[in-house]
């Protein structure tokens, strides 16, 4: 396997997602991240984030996060509708001497500034959510909160993989969000390994092959941890083996680690023999990319 | 004509298990998953397609390298980091078209482009309106719009009084063009603190968007007490709980068998809790 560019020093970029929600993400993200020595986790489920719910940083540090929008200067414009026109978003509507914009559906491409004849169109910035940063229990959290009613997910996400940049030395670990649309690709884009996260039932291998397609496109290496493993059957394994996909690890289902998740706590607070296994899962993908 | 749509904030909370006991309960609806990126219905409903129709998403750019200088000045331009070496890459690219004002060779054009394919299909509990969106295909807001309308042209038709929709997980795009203009929104949670969590976030989306909400406790029983905050909360808001559902292992058994829990064990207490919740939003409809 090739070393991606982003492999500087000895530190890896590892993303967790699912396709199919709910499937334990965050679970593996945060109890991995809470193994590890030097460790920056990013939760990029900026539209359901969860791992400071487990976690409980002090959050040091909020920035909010801001998109471009235009501006009309009215007196400069003459209502000619060329924005209108470029703007593949259906942003802007140019009717009879009346200007209309829908903030929302602005992708902020800056298009409709280069298209304007008048140079009537400047920008400025809105704002659509935040991103925070904290610690606790040797773990770096970054995440994000898209406001309630913004649709763009993204600008968000590249806004706390910005923010958790800085951290050069350490390992990152990226909780992603569900799906496979582009908020999933936003936030595994650039990993050096993805870990999909499954469950033994239909759904999760449904949701599983689909999440397969789509790294495979981007050329992110990947494996899979069967989580609630002996619920449901056996075809994710036989899916598994059939396309060579290493099964990385498998999460027994257990009712004391359904328990520990619904009050908030990491599991490997309780059951401290997994934090090996996830060390040594971490230590065993760095390898295998070093080679 | 009503719109109801199951949604939940978090993925997991048992959306789909409910959507499709809902379908079997119900009569004369039409069923609309819009889960256009995981969809998971299907599997339950056992669709046969009568009408397939593609569905175009964003253009794509596409570089003439003949024509094309190579003076970057695209690659400036471009606010979603989609061109490097003068080359497209069509998972980033967005299809706003900046490169082709800016392209002072007129080398960039637009392309259509395919971005998924959306189906009405013919299941026992009626016409089920779906889609699947290409693996990492952009503007599922826009697929989950055409699986709406598909549902609502079939339901007129029909003479179908109902719409049940099967929500994507999240509050983004594609979760606000599923519920923006629906008449009811059905949360399923769970007695997590992950559930609770997002099941607030997706209320105050509601409420943004001037649906109104009814929540739906699954798995009620795994902790109590979780529960019991979940009713604190809703009681507090003036919003109805319609349902407590218990957690059973015979839901993912019925998963496995590829059948509705409603029709795999009629009798087991999940169904008849569900049926009781089915009963209720009808009454509130």
């Amino acid at each position: 396997m090739k070393r991606s560019k982003n492999f500087e020093g000895h530190t890896m970029i590892l993303s967790i997602a699912s396709g199919k929600g709910g499937t334990g993400k965050t679970t593996v993200a945060v109890n991995m991240a809470m193994s590890l020595e030097n460790v920056q986790l990013l939760d990029c489920d900026v539209e359901e984030p969860n791992a400071h719910l487990l976690l409980h940083p002090k959050v040091t540090e909020t920035r909010p996060v801001y998109v471009n929008i235009p501006v009309i200067d009215e007196k400069k414009c003459d209502y000619c509708g060329e924005c209108a026109k470029f703007c593949k978003f259906n942003a802007l509507f140019i009717t009879n001497k009346k200007i209309m914009f829908f903030p929302e559906l602005c992708s902020s491409c800056g298009g409709c500034v280069i298209v304007c004849p008048k140079n009537a169109i400047n920008e400025k910035k809105r704002k659509i959510g935040t991103t925070k940063k904290g610690s606790a229990k040797g773990v770096t959290l970054v995440y994000g909160e898209l406001n309630v009613g913004e649709p763009m997910a993204p600008p968000i996400i590249k806004a706390v993989k910005k923010q958790g940049q800085p951290l050069k030395k350490a390992d990152t670990i990226i909780d992603a969000p569900p799906g496979t649309s582009c908020p999933v690709i936003e936030s595994v884009h650039g990993s050096d390994y993805t870990i999909l996260v499954t469950e033994p039932t239909p759904f999760g291998l449904y949701d599983l092959k689909i999440a397969v397609e789509v790294l495979s496109k981007l050329k992110i290496p990947f494996g899979v941890i069967v989580n609630r493993a002996g619920i449901g059957d056996k075809k994710v394994h036989a899916f598994c083996r059939e396309k060579a996909i290493p099964i990385l690890l498998e999460i027994p289902y257990e009712r004391k680690i359904a328990e520990l998740y619904s009050v908030g706590k990491p599991f490997v607070l309780e059951m401290p023999e997994w934090k090996k296994k996830f060390h040594d899962l971490f230590d065993k993908i760095k390898e295998s990319l070093q080679a | 004509m009503k719109e109801i749509v199951i949604l939940s904030g978090k993925g997991g909370t048992g959306k789909t298990t409910i959507a499709a006991s809902f379908a079997v309960l119900s009569r004369n609806s039409v069923i609309a998953d819009c889960d256009v990126d995981a969809p998971d219905l299907h599997i339950l409903l056992h669709p046969s397609p009568i009408q397939t129709q593609e569905f175009k998403g964003p253009e794509l750019a596409e570089i003439d390298a003949e024509k094309c200088v190579e003076c970057g000045l695209c690659q400036e331009a471009c606010r979603f980091e989609a061109i490097t070496d003068f080359r497209i890459d069509p998972i980033l690219c967005e299809g706003c078209g900046t490169c082709t004002v800016i392209c002072p060779e007129a080398a960039v054009t637009m392309k259509e482009r395919v971005s998924g394919e959306a189906f009405i299909s013919k299941t026992k509990y009626g016409l089920l309106s779906h889609a699947l969106l290409s693996p990492g295909g952009a503007n599922s807001g826009k697929l989950v719009t055409l699986v709406r309308q598909n549902a609502k042209e079939v339901a007129e038709k029909g003479n179908c009084d109902l719409i049940l929709i099967d929500g994507p997980p999240g509050i983004g795009c594609p979760v606000i063009a599923s519920v923006t203009g629906a008449d009811m929104g059905v949360i399923v949670t769970e007695p997590t603190i992950s559930g609770i969590h997002d099941m607030k976030r997706v209320l105050q989306l509601l409420a943004h968007f001037d649906v109104q909400p009814l929540v739906c406790i699954n798995k009620h029983d795994l902790n109590l007490q979780n529960t019991t905050k979940i009713e604190g909360f809703c009681y507090k808001k003036g919003i109805d709980i319609i349902g407590r559902v218990s957690f059973d292992p015979i839901v993912t058994k019925a998963m496995v068998f590829e059948t509705p829990i409603v029709e795999y064990s009629p009798k087991s207490g999940v169904s008849r809790e569900i049926s009781e919740m089915w009963k209720e939003i009808l009454n509130k409809v």
